[in-house]
């Protein structure tokens, strides 16, 4: 199947649109969410809540012996959660900063995890196998009651994100000012957090423990690059991610076995390393551009001006002067001279130049527009 | 003093990791007064604030603004946080930073409307800021983004202003700008208190001042007890300041 047959397949399908509109959401909400905690310079907490999560989804096939992934996502949810809280405590009770308390929980509970996959592996139950599914996620599982779940979570991800635009908005800027505007920071705190977790549990199935927080971050990055307004770049991100899955999903689905996950992170990736040199304002590249535009356009000042301070001494401006003399000068090329020339600042006369009307005008005026510049 | 206590500070103890920053601090700060709090780095000057104003748990101690408890206050008293506590490239604009200003008397889940934005543009037009109201907070200067902070609690209309260093990193033009809309606020009988590191300007700005230096070295009218007495006190060593009359 190439990718024209997968778009021709997708609505008619009903593997491929399930998996598809699944991805979609789930790149939607992560989007969403993850400009959350990017902002919040909590980047690296998306990756220790999916990896805190495996224990959970381990323990609860260990006590319902059942594989039905609503009840692993249960397990999962509830053991990045207790990941979530332990990481703020050993923050607010210790002098360790977040990142070591992420390294810490995150380590912890992906070993612990491990250690019970390895445990259930060896026992003589043949439920056991695909569980480890939930390490790098499998697409290809996920039926309509998931996507459904996917989507209604969403729902109220969005409601309550509207709703509460306000608060977020101040915590994630300035949460010291938000306290003493009277609000309760940590309420708003946990509340963002646990959306967080609860967006991660549900992409393990899909894209898995270990890649889970690209998912997060890598849409929220390159909406950044694109805009400086707090809603835009919300709602970029939600495009970004949703348009990661669907085209992560259309990739792998027309090359053989390749397996979704990786795909849709790997096409979110791409999305940030375009974003990153392609934006208008922050790429690298017109920056780059600029930068090289704003030099040119100095050394053609410098030259003026230095054309300039030797034209005022002489009673008539346009008097002819050697080029020679503007040699002891760094700033002075052919091209410059050229350029001066096109832009009717200077006449060229042989080996001599003189300044017009118009570019002694402009000389004189430099001085004062840096001062506005400045400003 | 016959004034009404604006603030008053009883007790009030801070530590970090078991140190004590704050110690024993008691602290009465009449009505419409411009007061300094001065006193070398690690004081506790922040922290005094902070504690203040509840962003900080004190271990022990209590403030009462107007003689009630500060919580049930909040809406006298508005705070000026330091400019490098924030992240200056958040993506919004100075209008919204300002705006943040009225979302306190907002309350949960209300936006913003028209009254509160006329209110806002009013606060940065008083601050010289209303043609940068559009631009993105990165790209203002540090002088810039100081008074949009300054906006931010003038939009709150509170009794009580709280200032963390809002002269830090500013040059002459906007450090007078800040002064003299700190002195109108006084005029119009607000109380201003203002964490300040230039002993020089202190006499010249202000008309009231802590020295503060872990404990509560003085507090009083600058005219009575800004003397190198105290400034020694405060500073540990023999600190001369040519007190301009």
């Amino acid at each position: 199947m190439d990718i024209q047959e997968y778009f021709s397949l997708v609505f008619s399908d009903y593997t491929l649109r399930t998996i598809t509109l699944g991805t979609a959401i789930l790149g939607a909400v992560t989007g969403m969410l993850g400009s959350f905690a990017v902002l919040r310079k909590q980047s690296l907490l998306g990756d220790a809540i999916s990896h805190a999560a495996l224990p959970g989804i381990a323990i609860a096939f260990l006590i319902t012996g059942a594989k039905d992934s609503n009840t692993l996502l249960i397990g999962a949810l509830v053991s990045g959660l207790i990941g979530t809280f332990w990481i703020r405590g050993i923050v607010n009770k210790t002098h360790l900063k977040s990142d070591t308390a992420l390294g810490l929980i995150l380590s912890l509970f992906f070993g612990f995890g491990m250690l019970l996959l390895t445990f259930i592996q060896k026992q003589p139950n043949a439920n056991q196998a695909g569980l480890d599914k939930y390490l790098f996620g499998q697409a290809a599982t996920l039926v309509e009651s998931d996507v459904w779940l996917m989507a209604i979570v969403t729902g109220i991800c969005l409601f309550v994100l509207l709703l509460f635009w306000k608060e977020f908005k101040i915590l994630l800027f300035d949460k010291d000012y938000a306290k003493t505007l009277g609000f309760n920071t940590k309420s708003i705190d946990i509340l963002i957090t646990s959306f967080i977790v609860l967006a991660i549990v549900l992409g393990l199935q899909t894209v898995g423990v270990v890649l889970m927080s690209a998912m997060l971050l890598a849409p929220a990055a390159a909406a950044r690059q694109w805009t400086n307004s707090l809603s835009k770049m919300v709602f970029l991100a939600a495009i970004f991610g949703a348009f990661s899955g669907v085209f992560g999903t259309a990739i792998s689905a027309s090359q053989n076995n390749l397996s979704t996950g990786p795909v849709i992170v790997i096409v979110a990736s791409v999305f940030v390393i375009f974003s990153f040199i392609f934006s208008p304002n922050r790429g690298l590249l017109f920056r780059q551009i600029r930068f090289i535009a704003n030099r040119r356009d100095l050394e053609l000042q410098k030259t003026l001006a230095f054309m300039y301070r030797i034209a005022e001494t002489h009673e008539n401006i346009s008097h002819p002067h050697a080029i020679k003399i503007l040699n002891n000068f760094q700033g002075f090329t052919r091209k410059t001279l050229q350029k001066l020339v096109d832009k009717n600042y200077v006449t060229l006369d042989g080996t001599m130049w003189s300044l017009t009307e118009k570019g002694f005008e402009t000389a004189s005026n430099l001085y004062n527009q840096q001062a506005i510049n400045d400003e | 003093m016959d004034k009404k206590l604006a603030v008053q500070i009883d007790d009030l103890t801070v530590a970090y990791n078991y140190k004590p920053v704050l110690w024993d601090i008691d602290l009465e700060i009449p009505e419409g007064v411009l007061m300094a709090i001065v006193g070398p780095n690690g004081a506790g000057k922040s922290t005094l604030i902070k504690a203040t104003l509840g962003i900080l748990k004190p271990i022990a101690g209590s403030v009462s603004i107007y003689g009630k408890p500060y919580n049930k206050q909040r809406s006298l008293v508005a705070y000026v946080p330091q400019k490098g506590s924030v992240d200056w490239d958040f993506p919004t604009t100075a209008l919204d930073v300002v705006l943040m200003g009225t979302y306190g008397s907002l309350g949960w889940i209300k936006r913003p409307g028209l009254k509160e934005k006329k209110a806002a543009l009013e606060a940065l037009e008083k601050v010289g800021m209303l043609p940068f109201k559009d631009r993105q907070i990165s790209q203002l200067s540090g002088g810039q983004q100081q008074r949009i902070f300054l906006a931010r609690a003038l939009v709150q209309d509170a009794s009580i202003y709280f200032m963390d260093e809002p002269f830090q990193g500013v040059d002459a033009t906007t450090e007078i700008a800040i002064i003299n809309i700190l002195k109108e606020l006084r005029k119009a009988g607000k109380t201003v208190i203002v964490v300040h590191h230039d002993l020089q300007t202190v006499p010249e700005y202000f008309d009231w001042v802590t020295f503060l230096n872990v404990k509560k070295i003085a507090t009083g009218p600058v005219k009575d007890i800004f003397n190198d007495d105290n400034l020694t006190k405060t500073y540990g060593i023999n600190y001369k300041v040519s007190i301009q009359e």
